[in-house]
């Protein structure tokens, strides 16, 4: 059915959809529309789920754990500090292997208060166990939560998922969405080691070092084995609905001489710079790293690499650029643009890629070359 | 007059036991517990299971329970425990009440968590689980300090007592849960105490008739914690109740009993000082000190009796 929508509310229609049995969250701008929407959807009796109105994102993600462990589907959504609020959690959950999806509205941390765009957030919850899939449209943010819910659940798989979209410039805005009838597309959760008090054990009590050492493992097994479960999804979502998604989304890259890469909304306007470029006769491309964990296999050899980061880690650089180098062992142009919601045109995106210097950070708005 | 959480109590029916040789000879601890000698907390948990029954889920935060359960993959629990974060056990409780519920199951959701875990990391959690009418049962077990970690003082040490971080006595007062909890006016609450199990089964059993929010908040003394013999556990609690620093009573929408043990304890009240002497923790406390803590005593009876005799 289509539809105008915002991001926020797109996300609400597919966990409607999805119908999780419990939904716990705490109200934070920008992604506070989410939790109303779907508070809404419970008392109107569209949908048949309870929602926990917690007192703090600590215990949204502690009340996602304990309802999830019985084997029913959860749901949560937050954003910037509330994130940053359960990050205790976040860890316990991928720990204890429970497949809850949150949406997270990627937004920047005080101090000052800043409530727009910045993906440091979720970049912060990297070495948690969660799969995180960044999206950059209101259609894109639907499709992927819904597609989230399979992921996660996936026998293969049993980690959580974190759909994370832009505030205010995705998460506030309306673009048309074309909503699907789900049917059987997210399978019965079955959670195998759910609560069973016909078959009591302790779950995450002490535990030595040798086996600790093989839960860890076990993680990261399931997170490599992510990959083919999510390719698997996104090919049927694909054949059911007519959309196809992949680890990234890439644009005139065939032919490039140089790429630009980012995530989230700057990803989808990079479209717009490299047709800007492409008459100036600049061969450019575009790769929008749509999952950042796992991390896509990304084949740029031979070619220039321009990467804007949204983000930054302190003391190293562009959290996105930093991974790129690693997995590439190829020097980037690195530009830290956006955060806190700096405002960032077509034009500027064109600029970077016009201005390249190869090995260098450039911080934009700040200084000419860092 | 309507109690506002009266909205959620439903009759579910219990007989109650006049002795503890009733008590169901089930046991929902196995004898392989990692739990010190002595430990008055791992006998609360014994009948607090006997009570609740097999149809019941334990969610345990940080705590000496996270460890007396036993090392993975061996567990001395007979019934499924979750263990959680330290300040997150009334919030898994949560969901996992309401999910249980909205499959249409009775399962019985038992948070189990310590002083430290109750009354200092963990308040926040359980005073929005009580304020939104989860339907679960809280038990803090209080040995009065951060045991697990080597004796630390918490918000439930009391006055005068040393701790590792208090070395030469706390000093401050032990925070009021009690009063914390009544303040959010749930259907059911009661204190309690190891050395009493009859009673300690009791409580669970009728807290666990409400649907809603209930909390019990049972003393467990501690021989390593308070420098006691570990064959003293018993006694100890005994002496705590007789002294009145500790009194039972349970709040059935609101209403006040102060239980048949604290009743005898009143007529028959013993010195402060028989319950500070054989504990290590109290060894020089001063008199002021003493002289506080029996202010706060009789404060305390006074409240509670003029509570309980209010119409």
């Amino acid at each position: 059915m289509k539809k105008i929508a915002t991001g926020n509310k797109a996300v609400a229609e597919a966990v409607k959809q999805a119908k999780p049995s419990v939904v716990a969250a705490y109200p934070i701008t920008p992604q506070t529309e989410i939790v109303e929407t779907i508070a809404d959807y419970v008392t109107s009796g569209q949908l048949a789920s309870r929602y926990i109105p917690v007192e703090s994102e600590h215990s949204a993600m502690a009340a996602c754990i304990g309802a999830a462990i019985t084997g029913i589907r959860t749901f949560t959504a937050t954003s910037s500090h509330g994130l940053l609020y359960m990050h205790e959690m976040t860890n316990w959950a991928a720990g204890a292997r429970l497949p809850i999806v949150m949406a997270n509205v990627n937004r920047s941390l005080g101090p000052g208060w800043n409530i727009w765009a910045e993906h440091t957030d979720a970049l912060q919850e990297r070495d948690t166990g969660w799969l995180q899939v960044y999206v950059a449209t209101v259609q894109e943010a639907y499709d992927a939560t819904l597609m989230a819910f399979a992921i996660a659940e996936a026998n293969d798989v049993l980690l959580p998922v974190m759909v994370n979209l832009d505030g205010f410039s995705l998460s506030h805005i309306m673009q048309p969405l074309d909503t699907v009838e789900p049917g059987d597309f997210i399978p019965p959760i079955h959670l195998p080691h759910a609560i069973d008090t016909a078959n009591p054990t302790s779950y995450g009590g002490l535990t030595g070092p040798n086996d600790h050492f093989r839960f860890r493992w076990d993680i990261e097994r399931s997170m490599r084995a992510s990959v083919q479960v999510i390719e698997a999804t996104q090919r049927e979502f694909a054949k059911r609905f007519g959309r196809t998604y992949g680890f990234t989304e890439d644009y005139r890259c065939e032919d490039a001489d140089v790429i630009l890469i980012a995530m989230g909304t700057f990803g989808k306007e990079a479209e717009v710079a490299i047709d800007i470029l492409r008459k100036e006769g600049i061969k450019a491309g575009s790769m929008r790293i749509r999952w950042f964990r796992p991390f896509p296999k990304l084949d740029l050899a031979g070619k220039e690499v321009v990467v804007i980061d949204r983000d930054y880690s302190f003391g190293s650089g562009g959290v996105l650029a930093t991974e790129i180098r690693a997995q590439t062992k190829q020097e980037v142009y690195s530009v830290i643009a956006g955060i806190g919601g700096q405002e960032v045109t077509y034009d500027d995106l064109a600029e970077f890629v016009r201005k390249r210097r190869m090995g260098t950070e450039f911080w934009f708005g700040v200084n000419a070359n860092v | 007059m309507i109690h506002p959480r009266s909205l959620f109590a439903i009759a579910k029916s219990f007989q109650e036991l006049d002795t503890i040789a009733e008590i169901p000879k089930e046991e929902y601890i196995k004898k392989c517990t990692s739990a010190c000698a002595g430990c008055s907390s791992s006998l609360n948990l014994r009948y607090v299971l006997k009570a609740a029954g097999p149809d019941t889920v334990l969610v345990v935060p940080a705590c000496c329970t996270s460890v007396i359960q036993g090392i993975y993959p061996n567990t001395a629990m007979n019934i499924p425990v979750y263990n959680v974060a330290f300040g997150a056990a009334a919030a898994c409780a949560s969901g996992m009440s309401n999910a249980f519920r909205q499959a249409g199951k009775k399962t019985n959701v038992i948070v189990y968590a310590g002083d430290g875990g109750t009354l200092d990391i963990g308040i926040q959690a359980m005073s929005g689980a009580f304020e939104r009418g989860t339907d679960f049962l809280y038990i803090c077990y209080d040995n009065e300090a951060y045991g697990n970690t080597g004796m630390q003082r918490s918000g439930g040490t009391p006055m005068g007592a040393r701790t590792t971080t208090t070395p030469t006595g706390k000093p401050d007062a032990k925070k009021d849960i009690d009063a914390i909890i009544a303040a959010h006016d749930p259907p059911y609450m009661a204190t309690a105490c190891s050395a009493y199990p009859l009673d300690v089964y009791k409580k669970v059993q009728k807290a666990l008739t409400f649907r809603g929010p209930t909390f019990i908040h049972i003393l467990a003394p501690c021989p390593p914690g308070w420098r006691y013999p570990t064959e003293k556990t018993i006694e100890m609690g005994k002496l705590a109740v007789k002294s009145g620093m500790w009194v039972l009573y349970e709040r059935e929408y609101g209403k006040l009993t102060i239980s048949a043990p604290s009743k005898a304890a009143m007529k028959k009240q013993i010195p402060l000082e028989e319950y500070l002497a054989p504990q290590g923790r109290f060894k020089g406390i001063d008199a002021k000190t003493v002289e506080i803590l029996k202010q706060r005593i009789a404060k305390n009876l006074k409240r509670l009796v003029a509570e309980e005799a209010a119409p």
